[in-house]
Formats: structure tokens, C-alpha cells, sequence
């Protein structure tokens, strides 16, 4: 087996990039792969409450580098899927305590053993960005429909492109349909314009989230929510399954508008 | 013989020059060179002269990795190489200085530019990234948000121009700037610099000129019509 390193990323902060990993990561557990969350995010960890595993902790990725620990000890087994684990990042150290090609070892080493590696990278694009990217073969950005969350997405995908990797693809995250309708928020169609990369998910506000964020488990967890299906989806499309996008509340056309453009833009 | 590694202190850090040879001997000279001078290099700011060497995106950011884990941190790259510049601009550092680059002195700066001098850009400029060049400049995509282009001549975007374009940029007031959708956040001819309004009616290629002093967008029309 050969895991695929993801890495999710965005430029600014607090748009659920840690949310995001925790869902998706979950998601795919669920469908039966075997995962392995990274908190890339040294000094300023997060993920690992998102997961409800903070109490868990006894080595971290830090430790994994500097050879206190083997790899196998850092690794957090989630309490409900047995499929997913969690490396956490440090909260005593920073950013440079972990190099890029310290990142590209530890993601080397869990590829023999596990479907998908995801890496929850920190905001910024300095040297904790850096760790995060290095190991990628997929780079996610995740993005608000809100201009500054876009213009440093924009930043983002360049940088990402001048370190020779693929092109990176999309999610746009907190899309609230009535605010897009009323004309107070982008559509999801002019974060498309701008940026001209594939989309691979548009997940809607949802206040459900936030409680499931605080309670340390995942709202793709929940059948019923419709953040949590939209993470759901985007976990499949990760597998490679074609899945519609979803329609979100009362306006029926403007998601099967942008499926057509993607499809029109070759990607 | 030379040596392959120089180091020197001025104002804005430490100046490393590297001299000829294939990259990983030199490389390596460097890595040798940093080890000798640990101390004195401690914590240092460093602008690489890499010369004529030609380095892409991934050997130069592995250098900039391995300096910034041996407590260096590298800012600025001066190169020869227009590729190497670029390359060294999207991965965010320098590549002037404020002391002049020896070779920027001998370039030409009040010949005419002649009509062929011009450099085409075949993707999309995104946020961050600057380009500038001494003749005319032409971009098949968009210029983002974020992205400047500089041309000492005209500017062609064939795509949508939201970020700062600036023609003319050493003074030539007939220098033009056209766009597909001309919305770029602030537009520069020669010494004169323009916002746009902010509400636009319907997107249409145009042209933005200096006409009694001021700069003016008009919808493009073929020569003649």
C-alpha cells in the first residue's frame, strides 16, 4: 500500500482548515481506509481537541522527530474508529523544532501502512506552511466566501505552484446561501473565478459545527447534518468517487451552475 | 584559485557570493564554509550572489531550508538569471538590494525600447506575485489581486486585470495599458496613478492612456471602426 500525503491548507487563519482535517480524516475512516491526521500546526495545536483526543496525549510529533519516541507511540488511536489516528503537534515549541524534510520522513514511514496521510497546516506562509506543503502529493486549500480569506488563497495556490507541485484544489468552507441570495456574501462561483482551480467541496454554515468542534467529535459523524454529508462527500471525491454536489437550501441552480463550470474548465 | 564561497559583511546582512562551478560542488562549499564560521554566522541575514547559476524552485527552496535549520535566514538571491530571479520572487525573497547589483548599472536605461522587446507571461499572476520587466509586457490569464506587473512599456492582459498594473514605469507617458476587463485595484502610467470606481458596468475590453494629464480607461475599439 502507498498512502497519498494530503495537506490542507489556506493562508489565513481560523477558516477550518483543523475543522476540515478532523471531518475529512474522520470521513474517510468511516469508509473504511486507514488514516493518519498530522497537527503540523507546532505551538498552536488544535487538532487533537477538534478530535477529541487531547487527554490522550503523551508523545507528539516533535518528540517522533528529535527521537524520543518511535513513531508508532505518537500515534493517537481515535476512541470510536479504530482506523484513524492522530500525530499531534507540540504545544511547547514552535515552528522551527520540525524541518521540511523531517515532515517528508515521518510521512514516508506512515505511507507503508496507511491510505491517506492528512496534514493540517497552520495559517501563513513562513516556515510552518513550509513543513506542512513539503510532504504533499495533494494540496486542499480551504477558503471562506469572504475576500480576504480569497486573496490569500490566491497567495497560497502560487506559492504552492512555485515549489513545483500540483495544482492545488478547493473547498470552500462556511457558505451561508441566504447571505449569498441577498446579495451580502461572494457566490461560490466568483471564489471560482478568481482563483481557476478544481473544486472539490462547498460545505455550508452551520452552527452545529461549532458545538461539535467544542464537544470533540466531528460533525461528519452526524447523519444528518449537511455540513456534515458535504464533508462526507468530499472524503468520496478523495477516494476517486465521482459524487454530485450537494444542493444546498432553496436555491437549487447555482451548484449544478458550478459543476458545469468546473466540467467546462477541463479540470 | 578563487575560492568558491565568499563572504562578506554589509549594511543589509551578509553578502555570499558563489562563484563557477556545478551546483552540488558549490553547494557543498557553502555547506563547508557555513560549518567553519559557525559562530561568526550565528543569526545572520544572508543575500546569496548566485551569479550565473541557474536554480529551480526546489534546489533553491532545499537551500533555504537547510540555511533556515542552521539558524540562517536567507532574504534576498541576486542572480544573472531572469528564471532564477522569478523563481527566487515566488518562493518570497529579495532579489535586489539596496545597494545596486553591479550588473543592473550596465543595463541600458534611456535607450528607445524597440517593439520586439517584450516579455509574454502565459498564465495566471496570483497574489504575491510581481513581475517587471524593461520593455513591453504582455499576459495571456488574469493578473490577480496582489500581483503587480511593472513594464517600462506598454502592458497587454489578455484576461482579467484585477491587481496594480504600471506602464511606462521610467516615465513614458504614451505607455498604455489594455485589459479584457480592465478592474485592476490601482493603476500607475508613467508618474501618474489611478483607482478606478468602484461600480462597473459591464466588462469590456479596454484602454487606459494619459490624456491631458490625467489617466482615462476607454472601451477598446479596432483601429478604423
Amino acid at each position: 500500500m502507498l498512502g497519498k500525503s494530503i495537506t490542507f491548507t489556506s493562508g489565513k487563519g481560523g477558516v477550518g482548515k483543523t475543522t476540515a482535517t478532523a471531518n475529512i480524516g474522520t470521513a474517510l475512516a468511516t469508509l473504511g481506509k486507514k488514516v493518519v491526521c498530522i497537527d503540523a500546526d507546532i505551538g498552536l495545536r488544535n487538532l487533537d481537541v477538534v478530535l477529541g483526543l487531547e487527554n490522550r496525549i503523551v508523545y507528539d510529533l516533535v518528540d517522533v522527530v528529535e527521537g524520543r519516541c518511535r513513531l508508532r507511540q505518537a500515534m493517537i488511536r481515535h476512541k470510536r474508529l479504530p482506523e484513524l489516528f492522530l500525530i499531534p503537534a507540540a504545544q511547547t515549541r514552535d515552528k522551527t523544532a520540525v524541518s521540511p524534510s523531517d515532515m517528508v520522513r515521518v510521512c514516508d514511514k506512515l505511507r507503508d501502512e496507511h491510505d491517506f496521510i492528512l496534514i493540517d497546516s497552520p495559517a501563513g506562509i513562513e516556515r510552518g506552511f513550509r513543513n506542512a506543503i513539503a510532504p504533499a502529493d495533494e494540496v486542499v486549500i480551504i477558503t471562506n466566501p469572504e475576500i480576504s480569506a480569497v486573496r490569500d488563497a490566491d497567495r497560497i495556490i502560487g506559492l504552492v505552484e512555485a515549489e513545483e507541485k500540483e495544482t492545488p484544489t478547493l473547498i470552500i468552507n462556511r457558505l451561508n446561501t441566504s447571505m449569498v441570495q441577498r446579495g451580502d456574501m461572494i457566490a461560490a462561483e466568483d471564489v471560482l473565478e478568481l482563483l481557476a482551480i478544481k473544486l472539490i467541496g462547498v460545505v455550508p454554515e452551520d452552527e452545529s459545527v461549532l458545538v461539535s468542534t467544542n464537544r470533540g467529535s466531528p460533525i461528519a459523524l452526524e447523519e444528518k447534518s449537511k455540513a456534515g454529508q458535504a464533508f462526507r462527500n468530499i472524503a468520496s471525491r478523495l477516494t476517486g468517487e465521482d459524487v454530485p454536489f450537494l444542493e444546498l437550501d432553496g436555491d437549487s441552480g447555482f451548484l449544478g451552475r458550478i459543476s458545469k463550470i468546473i466540467r467546462s474548465g477541463g479540470a | 584559485m578563487p575560492s568558491k564561497v565568499q563572504i562578506k559583511g554589509i549594511r543589509e546582512g551578509l553578502l555570499v557570493t558563489l562563484g563557477e562551478g556545478d551546483w552540488p560542488e558549490i553547494n557543498h562549499a557553502l555547506m563547508e564554509e557555513i560549518e567553519n564560521q559557525a559562530d561568526f554566522l550565528a543569526g545572520a541575514k544572508l543575500i546569496l550572489d548566485v551569479e550565473n547559476h541557474i536554480l529551480n524552485a526546489a534546489t533553491l527552496g532545499k537551500l533555504r531550508d537547510t540555511l533556515s535549520g542552521k539558524g540562517l535566514s536567507l532574504w534576498a538571491v541576486l542572480s544573472n538569471s531572469p528564471t532564477t530571479e522569478q523563481t527566487a520572487q515566488t518562493l518570497g525573497l529579495a532579489t535586489r538590494i539596496h545597494q545596486p547589483h553591479p550588473d543592473e548599472e550596465k543595463r541600458p536605461t534611456d535607450t528607445p525600447i524597440s517593439g520586439d522587446e517584450a516579455l509574454l507571461i502565459r498564465r495566471t499572476l496570483r497574489s504575491g506575485h510581481r513581475v517587471e520587466h524593461h520593455g513591453h509586457m504582455t499576459v495571456i490569464g488574469d493578473v490577480n489581486p496582489g500581483a503587480e506587473i511593472i513594464a517600462r512599456g506598454d502592458i497587454v492582459v489578455w484576461g482579467c486585470l484585477r491587481g496594480m498594473a504600471h506602464a511606462g514605469a521610467e516615465g513614458d507617458e504614451d505607455a498604455v495599458v489594455c485589459a479584457l476587463d480592465l478592474s485592476p485595484t490601482q493603476l500607475r502610467i508613467a508618474g501618474q496613478i489611478a483607482v478606478p470606481p468602484d461600480e462597473r458596468g459591464e466588462r469590456l475590453p479596454e484602454i487606459a492612456l494619459i490624456k491631458d494629464g490625467m489617466v482615462v480607461a476607454e472601451s477598446w475599439k479596432p483601429i478604423g471602426s
